[in-house]
């Protein structure tokens, strides 16, 4: 089921003709015949969650948002997309950047955020002037500007970019961005709900989570958490990378099974070259990684689905998170090791500097791996970046730190064995890969010729 | 505030009353001793200070009254505010204890470990945190991170590589002088204090950054090797300065004036800011008003020494961890049960020339 790719097929349509006559903006019609409350009331039944990784309602942050009197708010899009393995928002904006246009006009409405900010990864920068020429098609249109629909409401969109950095996709980071000083997070409390930008309210939700307002309103929050099963309502962005036939971005609707989204033709369409599956990272980077054979089935026995209930089944012990929908699969010629050096670097590059444990913590795990990595590490280096993982988790302002500690506590939770033999065989590690183990793929090669 | 309005709060067993608003950090000051958590970011006078070490973690195993739940994670003291009935573990939480630990490992990995050469050492926090939850042996093997040298004027001496990131120098500049100059560059374990394109730090009160900082990162160019901290003696004073209140402590030696630094309360906080020419360019007693010897925590190494048998120069500390967790105080090591020669049975100074093992015997 698609709701938010159902027209990305169809030529012109990131410009405003095509998109408009092919049911574009009715969601803004509807809207703003409906009072403020009711829209947030409608978010609130659909039963949407934030798309950014965290999975937080989105109807009630929306009703966190303190209203005083005489002070603006805000409404911020963070399009600061920059988790390794995710690229969700940026097939929605490149595609359809009104449909991100539209859900913003009403979120705006709804909110009373009259200055609506899209922050957008530095990185991005062809987006950016794609987001900018869809601001000014709509505002030709008197979609945006004064008095939008003569409903005497004014809104508008301004594209912010970023100056590449990662920290900046946390939301207080984002927010002192925004306002043009050093993107290091706030600490919580206060939150964003109540001092945010310029220490005014803001609301900062996902590109993924505000494009998903379009459909919500179109057919009716009660219509919309019929889709997906449980507290996992609506259809998902999924952007799929590494050992996969079809990598690219799919939208699910959460009842599929994972076994299913990695071997049928629908979807990834399998491993590649008759490989089998060794791993897979189902939410982003930050999110821990699980084995093959836990992947297909919890602990419990049962089938693991596509939602953010099933994934975390488990906890971290056995399970992992739905997190941004960044699904990277690794195959059994991946090195679990390397991969995780990988990341440790990418953390370690990406630490603010603002707290201790993060900011010497990943330096100092990276450098670790790397030593495991190429076969000068110690038996004892493996308790000791566990002992590390465990003194970040949790003591951060920010979930940068948990983000950093979590791959390698995954890695080394069901992994180790990979890790003693990288220790052990220090030449044969630099020459050959570990390759599957017991944590084997339970089903026969599908998908072999 | 009306005292029905306080919220009693409950810090290591030990329950105080604070005003609303009161962060956790500042009640167990209140209570004082042991059970205020240390800090090496927070600074009470510096606002937007706090929140970054990560030292000062302490576990909230009750909300409040009205919604008795623990806190999920340790939270960082010096910004949490207390609710009506809150209870805290500071030393009485093994967690805490660990956390810190692991806390102040990462602190030491990257710092270069110079205290013999450093003048911080004797007055640094960093030294006293490390003494009090460090372990004696880093785990950490590799090259320590290092910074290429900077000159940021004629006072201030910047030692980059002892720094450990607490953004009090930054606060300081920001909230004491209009025109800031110096901030951090780059992010993550490179980042660094700098000036704007190599500039020097010039303002009347710039000197301050010196008194915040918590470790060697920032000295006094004038007193640079000159002499080491408990060597020195401090001596309250005060002129008749225009630009300050010219309350200062003045570290001397002999007639000698070493140093002038800003006056610190037991927290190891400056109690007035001074300006630069106080601080720099009074170096005479004869500028000075000399007021008497200053009050030295008695745990100090300053205080070594210096004022054996005199009441009231050194401040008594009651020892709360006595009865907080009926812990004996703690040592890093017992000399007599770990060496053969030190016996506390034997006077050394009854032995005639330099002591041998047969001594003991």
């Amino acid at each position: 089921m698609k709701l938010l790719l159902q027209n990305a097929h169809i030529e012109g349509i990131r410009f405003y003709d095509a998109y408009r006559k092919n049911g574009g903006y009715q969601s803004v019609e509807k809207a703003f015949k409906m009072s403020t409350d009711a829209i947030v009331e409608e978010v609130k039944k659909s039963g949407l969650r934030g798309r950014g990784g965290a999975g937080f309602p989105t109807g009630m942050k929306w009703s966190f948002l303190a209203k005083p009197e005489g002070v603006p708010r805000h409404l911020v899009c963070n399009a600061d997309e920059s988790e390794p393995g995710t690229f969700k928002d940026r097939y929605l904006m490149e595609f359809l950047p009104h449909l991100l246009i539209e859900g913003l006009i009403v979120s705006s409405y709804a909110l009373g955020s009259n200055a609506t900010y899209i922050y957008i990864r530095g990185e991005y920068a062809w987006i950016t002037d794609i987001l900018e020429q869809a601001i000014a098609e709509a505002k030709q249109n008197g979609w945006l500007g004064k008095n939008i629909l003569g409903s005497g409401f004014d809104c508008e969109i301004y594209v912010h970019r970023g100056a590449g950095a990662y920290i900046c996709g946390e939301e207080t980071a984002l927010i002192e961005s925004l306002e043009g000083k050093r993107g290091n997070p706030r600490l919580k409390p206060p939150f964003p709900a109540i001092q945010g930008v310029w220490m005014r309210p803001t609301v900062v939700n996902n590109v993924e989570t505000l494009a998903a307002i379009v459909p919500i309103i179109n057919m009716g929050g009660e219509e919309y958490a019929k889709i997906g099963v449980g507290r996992s309502t609506g259809t998902k962005l999924l952007s799929v990378c590494g050992n996969v036939n079809k990598p690219g971005v799919y939208e699910i609707d959460m009842t599929i099974s994972v076994e299913e989204f990695i071997y049928s033709d629908k979807y990834c369409g399998g491993i590649p070259n008759g490989k089998r599956l060794k791993a897979c990272i189902p939410g982003g980077s930050s999110v821990p990684i699980v084995p093959a054979n836990l992947l297909f089935k919890t602990a419990k026995g049962e089938t693991r689905m596509m939602n953010y209930e099933s994934l975390s089944d488990g906890g971290f012990a056995t399970g992992t998170m739905m997190g941004s929908g960044g699904f990277i699969v690794l195959d059994e010629d991946q090195c679990v090791v390397r991969h995780t050096m990988t990341l440790a670097r990418f953390y370690n590059h990406e630490s603010c500097g603002q707290c201790s444990p993060c900011r010497e913590g990943t330096g100092w795990m990276y450098k670790i791996l790397k030593n495991i990595e190429n076969g000068q590490g110690k038996l004892s280096d493996i308790d000791l970046l566990w002992d590390i993982q465990r003194r970040i988790e949790g003591n951060t302002i920010c979930p940068l730190g948990d983000a950093a500690a979590w791959p390698v506590a995954a890695a080394i939770r069901h992994f180790r064995d990979e890790f003693e033999w990288h220790v052990l065989n220090p030449e044969e590690s630099q020459r050959r890969n570990y390759g599957i183990a017991h944590y084997a793929d339970p089903l026969p090669m599908v998908g072999a010729v | 505030m009306s005292e029905v309005q306080n919220f009693k709060v409950t810090i290591d067993n030990i329950t105080v009353e604070v005003a609303p608003g009161t962060t956790i950090l500042n009640a167990a000051r209140a209570i004082g001793g042991e059970v205020a958590p240390p800090a090496m970011c927070y600074y009470s006078k510096l606002k937007d200070s706090g929140g970054k070490c990560r030292t000062c973690l302490v576990e909230v195993s009750k909300g409040s009254e009205k919604d008795p739940r623990p806190m999920p994670k340790l939270v960082a003291s010096c910004r949490t505010t207390v609710m009506d009935g809150m209870e805290v573990k500071n030393i009485t939480s093994e967690k805490v204890l660990d956390a810190r630990k692991g806390i102040v490992e990462m602190l030491l990995i990257n710092h270069p470990l110079d205290c013999p050469v450093c003048d911080q050492a004797g007055e640094c926090d960093l030294q006293n945190l490390s003494y009090e939850h460090g372990s004696e042996k880093t785990r950490y093997e590799f090259k320590r991170r290092t910074f290429e040298k900077e000159d940021i004027g004629p006072y201030i001496q910047l030692h980059m590589t002892r720094c450990i990131m607490c953004f009090r120098c930054v606060y300081t500049a920001d909230q004491l002088t209009d025109k800031r100059e110096h901030g951090i560059l780059d992010r993550g374990d490179h980042a660094q204090i700098s000036t704007l394109l190599g500039k020097s730090l010039d303002h009347d009160f710039i000197g301050n950054v010196i008194d915040v900082c918590p470790v060697g990162a920032l000295t006094d160019k004038t007193f640079r090797f000159k002499n080491r901290v408990w060597f020195a003696k401090p001596v309250d004073a005060h002129r008749d300065c225009p630009t300050c209140k010219g309350k200062v402590r003045l570290w001397m030696r002999g007639e000698e004036v070493f140093r002038v630094t800003a006056r610190k309360d037991e927290w190891g906080e400056v109690e007035d800011f001074i300006c630069n020419d106080c601080r720099f360019h009074k170096k005479e007693t004869k500028d000075w008003v000399i007021e008497g010897p200053s009050v030295v925590d008695r745990r100090s190494v300053i205080a070594q020494g210096h004022y054996q048998g005199k009441v009231g120069m050194v401040k008594e500390q009651p020892r709360l961890i006595d009865q907080v967790i009926g812990k004996a105080p703690k040592l890093l090591m017992d000399i007599h049960s770990i060496s053969d020669v030190n016996r506390p049975d034997v006077d050394l100074s009854q032995i005639e020339g330099p002591a041998h093992s047969d001594d003991f015997e």
